[in-house]
């Protein structure tokens, strides 16, 4: 090519003093960045196709590798950024959509950072919760039924089907054939271990994995890829993806080469064909179309499954809320934003939908105001990063939250944003066979324990800071959070004071 | 500075309670007898009493106490009462003017009854109509303040030591069954009297000690249901849970107990299938109900009395019995102060609740 | 016994245990300057054919050839491992011949060379196992 519109943004430095020249970093990438140059004994890189996913700093036995941003600078220009200028010359080159997976990287703000937490002084105890016990328990689904008595006076327990929560985190829905087989094995067996869930995605369930099924949530998205009657009775519960926080609006792609083996018979859609889910359910033009697929779901697995309905952050979030919390559903779950993919459309994930929080402020207030609340759990996703973040959702008042980007990194992600190339060097956002086994579920699924009971831990830590022994008293209880740096307005939303308040 | 409402107010306090399960009437300043003997346990910034069975003559009418910051609100709540309620008898609440006191609002007492034709067109229940016209004059008639509106029991409170308060609601006046006692030690200065307790709401009567840390998610959740927490002050969150657990939703003291403090999901794990049950249900029901934080408090109620503490039993509470009476206090002292002699004094458990009633066929059993 | 056991279809054949073999039992504690221009010679090899790889190492036998042909004692059984006396090898190479798994091989040090599990190196327990990225070599009890 004459004209090389692109330099690398991110360039291999090797540190040749510490190079033995063992070539793990050649074996172990999958774009072919490294190269052994037998006439030199010299490893060699070309940066044009390195994707920063550190596979090979992380496996490099002397530590010889780094991977630096790039300091080739176009003209300086806060109007027009490198990143920018770059997109558009790949557009002009390619004619097509931008495509990029994983959460929106925009600097926008981060409410959860701008969030402090509370703690007792004098006025009433701290827990210390090696001593005294500390519940995070968690039963999501509807509690809204009616005090009901039997002839001898007892109470009837007549609530909804549930789900039991050992922490209030869950594995968000990722589907097979996005992520690899011995990824959906890791989440599996870790929610297992764990006692929570984790969520088929819109892909089906393998048939390896029903055995998992009282702590899986299978999805039933616009493609209803993989739905039949026994996936539907495989799952703990049931969700109806009405959209994704990467792209709401917009449906899934996942092309015909990775429709392959057990991805198509698990899809139950032919080897090689496209993969399209609709942008919009075509049997849901409306909110009372969806009563009717939560009536339905519900009746083909005889009312002993919660329903959830997870929906994308957008502007007029708390309203939709509101009208699915009267559609019969069990649990409404909505993503932020900052959620992420295998792979979106670059603008619209980088520009479309709100922050989670906000929308999570919103919804339960908007809930409580109609005194709706009992009659839904939420479960909010769309970047939850640290423990932290999950005590201040809860605070905020969401009932547990899901992860997908936090499991992957435990898994060994690096976040390098790369998922729609298939070619995940750490065997998570790939369909082939020789990378999928980097990925070892025996491995995986002791970190994700390890990731969540760490949390679990934290989340303990920090409730007995506040006095609370038990995750539903922080349930709502914004009290528990001031703000910082944040305008009138964020704070009204938000439903905290300011610090020093 | 911002007066109790605006801001909320955390307090350490001394609570007493005294019954007669045989009906007998006890004196006001029986209970001024004993909450003095835990004087510093308050700072003099809120002293307050319940008294149960105290206006006979009146039984069967709902007993208005009011504060009014100002004349024009006294006239604005009357028209409202007016409206609502057929109002029977209406009076000054005498008073014995001491140094110790100041600063007093206008205080008024009502004895009324809804008026049959709002409260069937409001197709609420007699005790749901006065409730939410309570909550709609305290939360919309700006200086008018309910602080008491039960059947024949009233609530006397003020800044200032509980004894101090005691001699100025001259209570040794009074008499009943029941009488439960605080005396209050806020961290900063209330501003006026509805701050003080015991916190009131129909015949439900709530004194507590301690500093609950579950309150903004009981108050979020409670204020679904129509109620609105204006002192945001525990004690008045804990009175509506308990109105709307026992009186609304039909729950026993038991249950509420089992709500509120419920037991760690490890005890309940280890109960017999049927209790087991019973508790997981009502903690399943009830999440953000659930009272976390330390507080031991008295609840009285028409009838009866119930002593409970936190599930971690993290403030302390102390019972006494001798012959038909029951002793409920802070600490030990406030007992032996008025009863030396008890036939059997004890610790009640973190989250077990002590509930005393009339006996059966004594006047005002339930 | 605890043995270092291969999971073949863990392995990734990144032979980064070739390095780390290597590197134990270079006696040098800086790996770049132990293995620096050097053409390693490892006590384990990956075998690889196109879809499987794995490593391969003195497997412990129960019923050792290479201890039975040993015609000076010098290979023989300890705990059941089996190790090597180098001061007694007298370099006929009757052991690496008898070895069905090619675990043992000339060695520029001693004679031979095979896998003793670590044990003699500085590093106490199989550095090709701490040094796999994903298990797939593992030392335990089966």
């Amino acid at each position: 090519m004459p004209v090389n519109y692109f330099y690398p943004d991110y360039e291999v430095v090797r540190d040749r003093d510490k190079c033995i020249q063992c070539r793990v970093c050649e074996r172990q990438c999958a774009n072919e960045v490294h190269s052994y140059d037998k006439d030199r004994n010299l490893m060699l890189a070309d940066s044009s196709k390195c994707v920063d996913c550190q596979r090979c700093v992380s496996l490099c036995p002397t530590g010889a590798l780094k991977i630096v941003k790039s300091d080739n600078t176009f003209k300086e220009n806060s109007n027009w950024s490198g990143t920018i200028i770059k997109e558009l010359y790949r557009q002009a080159e390619s004619g097509g959509v931008l495509l990029s997976s994983m959460g929106n990287p925009l600097p926008f703000p981060v409410y959860w950072d701008k969030m402090l937490i509370n703690a007792s002084q004098v006025t009433n105890p701290s827990i210390d919760p090696l001593r005294e016990p500390m519940e995070t328990k968690v039963y999501l689904g509807k509690k809204s039924s009616e005090i009901q008595r039997d002839k001898n006076g007892n109470l009837v327990n007549n609530l909804s089907p549930y789900l039991t929560l050992s922490v209030p985190i869950m594995f968000s829905a990722m589907s097979y054939g996005s992520i690899s087989y011995n990824a959906h094995e890791s989440l599996a067996r870790a929610a297992t271990a764990l006692g929570i869930y984790y969520n088929t995605g819109e892909g089906g369930l393998h048939e390896d994995f029903y055995k998992y099924g009282k702590n899986t949530i299978v999805q039933v998205a616009s493609g209803r890829f993989g739905v039949y009657k026994d996936y539907l009775e495989a799952g703990a519960a049931i969700e109806i993806k009405m959209g994704q926080g990467a792209k709401p609006g917009i449906g899934g792609h996942l092309p015909g080469e990775k429709i392959v083996g057990d991805v198509s018979r698990t899809r139950m859609i032919p080897e090689g064909s496209d993969a399209i889910s609709p942008a919009p359910h075509h049997d849901i033009y409306s909110i009372e179309d969806l009563r009717q697929l939560v009536d339905s779901l519900k009746e083909a697995t005889d009312y002993k499954k919660p329903v959830i309905v997870k929906i994308a952050a957008v502007h007029n979030v708390a309203a939709i809320a509101s009208g699915i919390a009267r559609s019969g559903a069990d649990i409404i779950a909505i993503d932020g934003f900052r959620g992420g993919t295998g792979a979106a459309p670059t603008r619209i994930r980088d520009n479309v939908g709100i922050p989670i929080e906000l929308a999570l402020a919103s919804v339960d207030e908007r809930l409580r105001q109609e005194g709706i609340r009992d009659n839904v759990s939420i479960v909010v996703g769309g970047s939850i990063r640290s423990s932290s973040d999950i005590i201040k959702a809860v605070a905020l008042g969401a009932d547990a939250v899901y992860i997908a980007t936090a499991a992957l990194l435990a898994l060994g992600c690096h976040l390098c944003r790369s998922c729609q190339t298939g070619k995940c060097n750490w065997g998570i956002a790939t369909q082939k066979p020789e990378l999928v086994k980097r990925l070892n579920p025996n491995v995986g699924y002791k970190r994700l324990i390890n990731l969540i009971t760490a949390w679990d831990h934290e989340i303990k830590e920090m409730m007995g800071g506040m006095g609370i022994n038990s995750i539903e008293a922080l349930k709502g209880n914004r009290l528990m959070l001031r703000g910082v740096g944040l305008t009138e307005k964020e704070l009204e939303i938000l439903g905290i004071k300011h610090a020093g308040e | 500075m911002q007066r109790e409402g605006q801001v909320r107010i955390p307090s350490g306090c001394a609570i007493a309670g005294i019954f007669a399960k045989d009906g007998k009437r006890i004196p006001g300043d029986t209970m001024i007898q004993s909450i003095a003997t835990m004087h510093d346990r308050s700072n003099g910034l809120g002293g307050g009493f319940a008294g149960y069975g105290i206006y006979p003559e009146y039984k069967d009418l709902y007993a208005f106490h009011v504060f009014y910051d100002t004349m024009e609100a006294r006239e604005n709540c009357e028209r409202f009462l007016d409206h609502h309620f057929d109002v029977v008898n209406l009076s000054k609440i005498p008073i014995k003017k001491t140094p110790k006191i100041t600063n007093e609002p206008l205080i008024w007492r009502y004895f009324v009854s809804p008026m049959p034709t709002r409260l069937a067109d409001s197709q609420l229940d007699e005790r749901e109509y006065t409730a939410r016209c309570v909550i709609r004059i305290n939360t919309q008639i700006k200086g008018a303040y309910i602080f008491s509106c039960g059947k024949n029991m009233g609530v006397f409170k003020a800044v200032g030591f509980p004894e101090d308060v005691g001699e100025f609601y001259r209570l040794g006046d009074y008499a009943g069954y029941g009488w439960t006692a605080h005396g209050r030690y806020p961290t900063n200065t209330p501003g006026w009297w509805g701050g003080a307790h015991p916190f009131a709401m129909l015949d439900y009567s709530v004194v507590h000690n301690g500093e609950i840390s579950s309150y903004d998610a009981n108050r979020r959740y409670i204020e679904m249901f129509g109620y609105k927490c204006t002192l945001l002050t525990d004690t008045e969150v804990i009175t509506y849970i308990i109105d709307y657990l026992n009186r609304r939703q039909g729950l026993t003291l038991e249950e509420v107990a089992s709500t509120i403090a419920a037991s760690f999901w490890s005890t309940i794990d280890r109960k017999d299938p049927k209790e087991r049950e019973k508790l997981l249900y009502l903690r399943n029901r009830f999440p953000s109900l659930l009272i976390t934080g330390p507080f031991s408090i008295l609840l009285g109620f028409t009838g009866g009395m119930m002593a409970l503490n936190d599930r971690l039993k993290l403030r302390s509470m102390v019972v006494a019995e001798k012959g038909d009476m029951a002793y409920m206090a802070s600490e030990e002292c406030a007992i032996r102060a008025i009863e030396p002699h008890p036939d059997r004094i004890w610790s009640p458990k973190g989250g077990e609740p002590v509930i005393v009633t009339l006996k059966e066929g004594t006047e005002h059993a339930r | 016994m605890k043995r270092v056991y291969v999971n073949e279809e863990w392995c990734l054949g990144c032979h980064l245990c070739e390095y780390y073999c290597a590197f134990a039992n270079s006696g040098i504690k800086d790996m770049v300057k132990a293995l620096k221009d050097v053409q390693i010679n490892p006590r384990l090899r990956i075998e690889e054919a196109p879809g499987v790889s794995f490593a391969v190492s003195c497997r412990h036998c129960d019923e050792p050839l290479c201890v039975k042909g040993c015609i000076t004692g010098s290979l023989h059984i300890e705990n059941g491992v089996i190790t090597f006396d180098k001061e007694k090898c007298v370099g006929c190479y009757t052991c690496i011949l008898s070895c069905p798994y090619g675990a043992i091989m000339p060695s520029e040090t001693g004679a031979v060379q095979k896998c003793e599990l670590c044990l003699k190196n500085s590093f106490g327990t199989p550095a090709c196992v701490k040094g796999c990225p994903n298990q797939a070599i593992v030392f335990e009890e089966r």
